[in-house]
């Protein structure tokens, strides 16, 4: 390499490092698949050997870092008008949108075909559909086209459990799929609730996000709205077999801290909501966040409970 | 300007070729411990190779009706 090269090459964009590959797994998104998987395999009425259980969390996760690179990879152009989302690897320029393709594409292979190695085949068709459902189904054709994006969509971060249950068990029972229904309703008012503070983002890059399409006031009663339907999920869940003292108890807390933020939300417009720099609607959306956290931790202390008990 | 041999190009692409040797090497571990696991467990360890297997016959045999 000679010193003209080296100027040319200071003059490029900077070249990938190992942490902009690893960006391109959506680690954030991986650390919730992660954990929820695993609470579905440790509340499972069966169990996995350890090591077998550490690969199954590991391709599961890895599927959903595989639908993470296909979504940037398709919504490139998107993401490099939002603000939240210019800097990720494929708008910024360090990865190339082949590479990112190619990436998710082997992948999801790989995480798939691992996974029904270590587990069972069960387990990796529904890992496969939950990437083809999080690429093709949301990414590429719901995200643009209706603004039930988001609760269409919500279903691909809501599988996570009901893989972790069906690599445990080798089926799919009720409980798995309460895990499944609480992810999914949780999804939308979390969401709505970044939409609001995140107000020029989704209509810069025109995504029909609900607050461009039916207007914040509307926004703010579906938030309020969909975090009562929770409450009788989170209930059935904790009354169920996977539940227990500790998720009733975490249930009635829960339950009742995100609804006052809800509740908070729908009584505020968009004068309040400027004025205090929308000091209320971040709040609620950190708060959903603990709440999905501490709900599967209370799944995994009841477990755990009864493991010990028994 | 000189090329140092440690120009901060070089540095990136050593990180970038270290994460994914690590990353390979984790991968072998994983499939060495997943085989070690199944195999100690006496899982079904053999299918058509190319040579008779009558064990296998007879069990494909015993199924069909």
């Amino acid at each position: 390499m000679t010193d003209a090269s080296l100027q040319a090459y200071a003059a490029e964009p900077r070249e990938a490092g190992f942490g902009d590959y690893v960006a391109l797994l959506k680690p954030r998104v991986m650390s919730l698949v992660v954990f929820t998987a695993l609470v579905g395999l440790v509340v499972a009425p069966a169990s996995l050997h350890p090591v077998e259980a550490f690969a199954a969390i590991l391709f599961i996760a890895v599927g959903a870092g595989a639908s993470g690179a296909l979504n940037m990879w398709w919504d490139a152009d998107i993401d490099a008008v939002m603000r939240r989302t210019a800097k990720r690897p494929v708008p910024s320029g360090k990865v190339a949108p082949g590479e990112a393709l190619g990436i998710g594409l082997a992948l999801s292979g790989l995480s798939v075909v691992m996974l029904g190695l270590a587990t069972n085949l069960l387990a990796a068709g529904l890992l496969a559909f939950t990437i083809f459902y999080s690429a093709v189904i949301y990414s590429m054709w719901l995200k643009r086209a209706t603004p039930q994006n988001i609760v269409i969509g919500g279903a691909a971060g809501a599988f996570p459990p009901v893989i972790g249950w069906a690599c445990a068990t080798g089926s799919v029972g009720t409980e798995a799929w309460l895990m499944f229904a609480l992810i999914f309703i949780w999804t939308p008012p979390h969401f709505w609730a970044l939409a609001l503070f995140m107000k020029e983002d989704y209509h810069k890059a025109g995504v029909p996000m609900l607050t461009v399409t039916h207007g914040r006031k509307a926004t703010r009663a579906h938030i309020l709205a969909y975090t009562l339907l929770l409450v009788p999920v989170s209930a059935a869940a904790a009354l169920s077999s996977i539940g227990g003292p500790v998720t009733i108890a975490a249930a009635i807390l829960l339950n009742g801290w995100f609804l006052t933020g809800a509740w908070r939300i729908r009584r505020r417009d968009e004068a309040m909501a400027e004025a205090d720099g929308y000091r209320v609607e971040k709040r609620v959306f950190r708060a959903s966040l603990f709440y999905i956290f501490l709900h599967f931790a209370a799944f995994a202390t009841d477990a755990v409970l009864r493991g010990w008990l028994a | 300007m000189t090329l140092r041999p440690t120009h901060e190009l070089h540095a990136r692409r050593f990180g970038r070729n270290l994460g994914l040797g690590l990353v390979l090497g984790g991968f072998v571990v994983v499939v060495f411990a997943l085989s070690i696991v199944k195999i100690t467990r006496g899982e079904p360890m053999q299918a058509f190779d190319h040579v008779a297997r009558p064990e296998l016959a007879t069990a494909a045999g015993a199924a069909a009706p």
